[in-house]
Formats: C-alpha cells, structure tokens, sequence
C-alpha cells in the first residue's frame, strides 16, 4: 500500500516536472508622465526574466481625468483584456468593486509600507491596490537666478511673487524676454485639484470638504487664497498657464525659461538630465504658504491593482506584489526621484546620493493634505471637477473670487443633496 | 452615447414613385418581396447599430442606472431631466438636466460653434469649388493636396494644432510675433476669450476641404452651355455667378450645409483634445461622456445623450422643411 502511494507520489511528481511552467502574457496600463513607462518597461523586463511570463504596457495619455474615464470602462465592461491597472491615489473608493483584494497576497509587504498610504487603498476592509511610489510636490526655484540678485527661496506666495516679479523685470531688462516667473499645473483637470487645494490650505483654508463631508470651501482665507493666485496670471505667470499639466510646466521650466515651478518629484531627475538646460542650477523647497501658516503638499501618488475580470489573477498578483515591494520601489526612487512608500527607504545611501530630494521629503510627505476623496466616495470626481473650474475661471478672470466660492459651495450642496454617496 | 445618421432628403422623382399605385400583378408582387429581401441585411444592421444602442439610450435616460451595475437600473421616470426637491423647510431646488446651466452652457457652446464653423465653412468651400473648378495646370495635383487636412484624423490634427498653438513653444505665435501682428503671445486654447475660436479654426482648416469637395461636385453638374449663352450675351461673370451658379449648386449646398452641420453638433473629440474640461468649449457630447463615463451618472449622461439626440433631430427637421420651401421657390 505504502509502495503504491510513494510510486504514484513519484510519477505525479515527475508528470509536473517534466511540463513546463505554462507562460502567460499580462497587459499592464499605465499612463506615462516623464520616464514611467521606460522605467516600467526595465521593471517588467526583471519580472518576466523571474517569472517566465511576459508583459505588456498599454500605454495611456498623462492626464489622469483621461485615464480615469477609459479604465472606469474597460472595467465595468468586464474587459479582460488588462489585468493589472496603476491608478491614482484618488481613485480606489470609485473603483474598488472592480478590483480583486490583495490583503492576503501581500501580508509579508503591507507592514514594510507606510500606515496612511496603506489606509488610503483600503475600501471597507478590503485592499484595493498595493503603492508603486508616493508623490508630494515640491516648489523648483533657479538656484544661479536667485543667488545673481541675491535672494533667499520664498517662504511664502507674497514673497514668491514679489522675487519673482523682482528678478522678471531685471532679466527682462537684461535681454532675456522668454523668461517667465512662476509655472504650475493650471488648466482645467485633476491637478488643478491639487494645486488649488494647495493654495487653499496653505492659506488655512481647509480641504473643500473635511473628512465628516461637511462642505467647507466657503471661507475668506480660501478666498485670499484665490485672489492671490489670481494676482500672479499675466505677471509673473503667463496666461499659457491656464492650459498647462505637469509636462507643459516642465517643458517651460527644463528649457530655462522659468524661475519657479511647482511640479512633482519626477521632474527633479528630468532637470537634472544631460540634455536639461538647467541641470545643476536649480534647488528645492517645500512649497510656500501664507505669512504664518504651514505649507501644504497635495498628497499623490500611484498604486498597481488587479482586474477582477483577469483570466491570470494569480500572476498578475505575483506582478503587483513584485512591482510594489522594495528593489523596485527603490529603483524607481534611484532614477526617477519617485518617491518610496516604504519609511525605511528614505535612509537608503544609494538614494540619497543619487536623488537628495528623496531622504528630504520624508518630512514634507508626513504631513501631505489628502484631496477629499474619502469623504465624497463616489462623487469625488464631480467634487473634484466643480473645484478645479471654479479655480480655473478665477484664474482666467471670469468670475470674483468671492462670487466663485459661493457658487461652488451651491453646487457642492447640489452634489451632496443629503449625503456624500 | 447617441449618434443620427442622416442621408439626404429623397428626391422628388422617388417621392412620386412611391406614391403611385402599385400595379397588383404577380410580377409587382414578386419585385417587391425582392426588394425586401435585399433590404433586409442593411435594416438587421442598422437596428443593431443605431436603433438598439439609441433606445436602450433612451431607456436608461428614465432609470437611475449607473455604469457598474446597468442590469440594476430602476424607472425613476422624469427624474433625470427635471425634478423639484423640496428641502422641508419650506424651501428646494430644481435639479435635472433642464436645469442645469452646465448643460444649457454646453447647449449654446455647440450652437454657436457650428453656426460659426459652418457658415465660414460654406463660404471657404464655395471659393476653394470655383478654384478648383475653373480649369488650370496641375489641377488634379492642386484638388488631392487640398483633401490632405480632411483626411488627417482629427485627433491627430487636434494635438498638432494643440502644440502649434502653445502659448510658448507654439509656432503660430512665433509667427505672428515676427511679423508683428501681435507684441506678446497669445494663449490660444487657455484665455476664454480666444478657446473657441482655436476650436473653429482648427475645425475650419479641417472640414472646409470636405465643403469644397461636395460643392465641387454641384459645380460639375452645371451644364457647360449656359456659361457659353451667358458669355455671348455678354453678362457680366459676378452676375453669371449670382443669377446662373449660385441658383444650380443650392441644392448641392443645402445638402453639404447639413452633413457638416449634423458632424459639428456632436462635435467631441476636436475639443477634447485640443481644450479639455474648457467650460468655455464644452460640447453636448463631452457633457454627455464626462457624465456618463467621469462621473458616478450614466443616466443622467444617457439624459444629456437623449436631449442631444433630439436637438439634432429637431434641427434636421427644420432644415430640410426650410430647404425644400428654399428650393420651391426656387424654381
């Protein structure tokens, strides 16, 4: 009887052995700012080297409201065509039903993680998405153009504009016409959200909405916000501003033709680049806030799910969980300044000799502002939307600041009715 | 989302061959269940590919269906295009799509724009017919180049006009600035005085070789002898084109003016690429997708695709009435 256990343990054992490991082609999606997608490309090309099973992106424009709509999509189709989608930070509340949970495949990495990033994935006790970097945005000043006339990075928007204003005209007088003062993420989509909310806050304005759902934009703090940023369209910023993303910004900036940026972290190690005109000339600073109150990063970042509707759950999981732990994250920080989600990184000398701004902005992400996508669950996006063109059309002029945060908090009500849902 | 396929109003001739008495023979019999036969594939198909998809449209315009669960949508009736919520408290609000100044704003954003658009259109195109028509060396080379915009996907010339127009890189301002025309550039897609006319000017240099080609083709049917009559009259050319051309090629300008009208009221993807979110530029097409796809309300943006729907189909009918009154005193 034993014989017989152990032969048939044995051909079993040998029938496997003998059959390869069937290989599996995975699709991937992933918008691309930057070098993401080389940089993913090299991270796939270690997973399939490990694994045996092959990968491949599907590539999606920048602008993050443009892959929200094509994803939310895809997924209620059912599309089985991805299986492993990156996604915002935002977006897990809105999407969680679509996304297989990864609490058990990723007990042994969860811990390594931060708590918070960890709790902003997790909808009613289920994890949607493990962290593929974090992101908190830092103001970019010329280093060579301050020090030529003496002056200190700001401290706070006031003085933001009146050095750059300061340093505008003289350059200007000097020759150099192409030079424009401050550039940042100013047309209507999801990073208008965040410079807003940063402009907001740093003006102790609050968070749109608090974390009860109270709606609480309505404020004359919010409002000085606005007004000052306002101030800067057509002088120290160009009216372009208004249509610009992260790489519009960036482009102006790596060029030489700004003085101050507000972009993310990614853009450091761009700018630093061989065919970068100013590599070498730049600083950074947490972003400014008004005279005595504390500055505010908006609180980004990307994180990797996995599709219900994927015929290779259980190899997408092992590409999630690859993707997420720490070689790569720490990869990604070394070329790309792309920030970990694992505190014990942030000490790692590879890093820090590499990207000083990664060990740097521990400080600034621990006290990052969250978008209010918690508290509005599946209505964020309308949140989100009704912010970013209340603050687009100030910018442009078409409505007082007072009179469009009145008109938001009416249509934020409207959104709300009784209950955020 | 919603989309009308129109064709051209049926000619008169097939008007009265419909309203004649058919013979009731056996031959007559047999030709039309033929004709039956062989329109059956094309009317399967188009009630697969327009009927369905438009009703189910419609259908979920009276539902509170939501993308993630459509086998789940309840018949909330009127809800989505008008509704009074009564706050208790001797107050409320209208809410729905018939009042909601978002979607009126993107009503007047899409009429203005193709009013403008097409009317520049038809103007260019009829130049650029007379052009082409009139006989000179190289013409068929002169009359291929000129398809060259129309036959470049619109994304494709979108996000190239996107990045000419860039307040900074642009080449369109660079342009202009060493000629002198303007001192400082100019914020093409970003100032929301300047966003729309981006729009009509990309959608111009885009569609007018579509207007010309159609009007050319009017213009081939003008019969060569009355030129001739007119020339040994001796009428002067500006006359010949107002009193001879113009009355000839209506009919062919009438249909080329709807086509180009029915394709710019759902415009979509033009000002998604090129002005996106612009709540200066919204069409009823981007409303009705950021609702039904960026926001958590297919049914309302099911509503917003209904109403787009009807709108188009109101115009239509108006049109083709006015044209033919047009065209009866025409003649």
């Amino acid at each position: 009887m034993r014989r017989k256990d152990a032969t048939l343990a044995l051909a079993l054992t040998s029938l496997l052995a003998a059959m390869p490991a069937l290989a599996v082609e995975l699709s991937v999606v992933s918008g691309s700012v930057g070098k993401d997608i080389t940089e993913l490309r090299d991270a796939l090309d270690r997973f399939e080297k490990q694994s045996g099973n092959t990968v491949r992106i599907v590539e999606m424009p920048a602008s993050t409201t443009d892959q929200f709509g094509q994803y939310r999509l895809w997924l209620s189709a059912g599309n089985p065509d991805i299986d492993v989608y990156r996604t915002d930070v935002i977006w897990a509340p809105q999407l969680a039903n679509h996304f297989v949970d990864l609490t058990e495949a990723a007990k042994d990495q969860i811990p390594k993680h931060f708590p918070s990033i960890i709790q902003s994935q997790t909808v009613g006790g289920k994890l949607v998405a493990l962290p593929m970097y974090t992101d908190a945005p830092a103001l970019y000043y010329r280093k060579d153009l301050l020090d030529k006339y003496g002056k200190q990075p700001p401290k706070t928007w006031e003085e933001l504009k009146a050095t750059a204003q300061e340093v505008l005209d003289k350059e200007h007088a000097a020759g150099n016409g192409q030079l424009v003062g401050f550039v940042f993420q100013g047309a209507p989509y999801e990073g208008l959200t965040c410079d807003g909310l940063e402009w907001v806050s740093s003006y102790g304005g609050g968070q749109i909405v608090d974390p009860k759902g109270n709606i609480t934009i309505n404020n004359p703090k919010a409002e000085a916000a606005l007004a000052e940023a306002r101030s800067w369209i057509g002088t120290v910023s160009p009216t372009g501003v208004l249509a610009y993303k992260e790489e519009e910004a960036r482009g102006v900036w790596q060029t030489g033709n700004a003085i101050f940026m507000r972009n993310w972290p990614y853009a450091y190690a761009l700018s630093n680049g061989s065919d970068s005109a100013v590599a070498g000339k730049f600083g950074v600073v947490p972003l400014p806030a008004a005279e005595g109150e504390t500055s505010a990063a908006c609180l980004g970042g990307w994180n990797l799910a996995v599709s219900k509707y994927s015929r290779h759950q259980k190899e997408a999981i092992d590409l999630v969980t690859f993707l997420a732990d720490e070689p790569q994250q720490k990869q990604r920080a070394v070329n790309q300044a792309r920030l970990p989600t694992m505190p014990e990184l942030y000490g790692d000398p590879d890093i820090k000799a590499a990207q000083p701004i990664v060990p740097q902005w521990q400080s600034v992400l621990e006290a990052a502002v969250p978008r209010p996508s918690a508290p509005t669950q599946g209505q964020y996006n309308e949140v989100s939307k009704e912010f970013w063109t209340a603050v687009n059309e100030t910018l442009a002029g078409r409505i007082e600041p007072a009179a469009a945060l009145k008109q938001l908090e009416g249509r934020l009500r409207r959104l709300k009715r009784s209950a955020w849902d | 989302m919603a989309q009308v396929h129109s064709s051209a109003p049926p000619t008169r001739h097939a008007l009265q061959a419909v309203a004649r008495p058919a013979l009731k023979s056996e031959l007559s019999r047999q030709r039309r269940r033929s004709a039956w036969l062989f329109l059956a594939p094309m009317l399967v198909v188009l009630a697969l590919v327009a009927a369905w998809p438009l009703a189910r449209t419609i259908w979920f315009s009276f539902t509170d269906a939501s993308l993630d669960d459509l086998s789940g949508a309840h018949f909330v009736g009127l809800r989505n295009y008008l509704e009074y919520v009564d706050y208790g408290d001797g107050t409320g609000e209208y809410f729905g799509l018939l009042a909601d100044g978002e979607w009126w704003g993107a009503v007047w954003n899409t009429v203005r724009y193709t009013v403008i658009s097409v009317a520049i259109e038809t103007v260019l195109g009829l130049v650029f017919a007379l052009v082409l028509n009139a006989p000179f060396p190289g013409r068929g080379l002169v009359r291929a180049a000129v398809l060259i915009p129309w036959a470049i996907p619109t994304i494709v010339s979108a996000k190239m006009w996107a990045w000419m127009m860039n307040d900074q890189f642009g080449i369109l301002n660079d342009m202009l600035q060493s000629i002198g025309v303007i001192a400082h550039p100019i914020a093409w897609t970003a100032s929301p005085e300047t966003a729309i006319w981006a729009v009509i000017i990309v959608d111009v240099w885009k569609t007018t070789p579509f207007m010309a080609l159609l009007i050319l083709a009017g213009l081939q049917m003008v019969p060569g002898d009355i030129y001739e009559a007119a020339k040994i009259d001796g009428v002067h050319p500006v006359k010949v084109f107002w009193r001879v051309t113009l009355p000839l090629i209506r009919p062919a300008i009438l249909v080329a003016v709807i086509f180009r009208a029915l394709d710019a009221l759902r415009v979509f993807d033009l000002i998604y690429v090129l002005t996106p979110n612009n709540s200066q530029t919204k069409s009823m097409s981007v409303f009705a997708q950021e609702n039904l796809f960026q926001f958590d309300k297919f049914a309302y943006g099911s509503a917003a695709s209904t109403f787009l729907f009807l709108v188009i189909a109101m115009i239509t009918l108006v049109y083709i009435k006015a044209a033919r009154l047009e065209l009866g005193g025409g003649r």
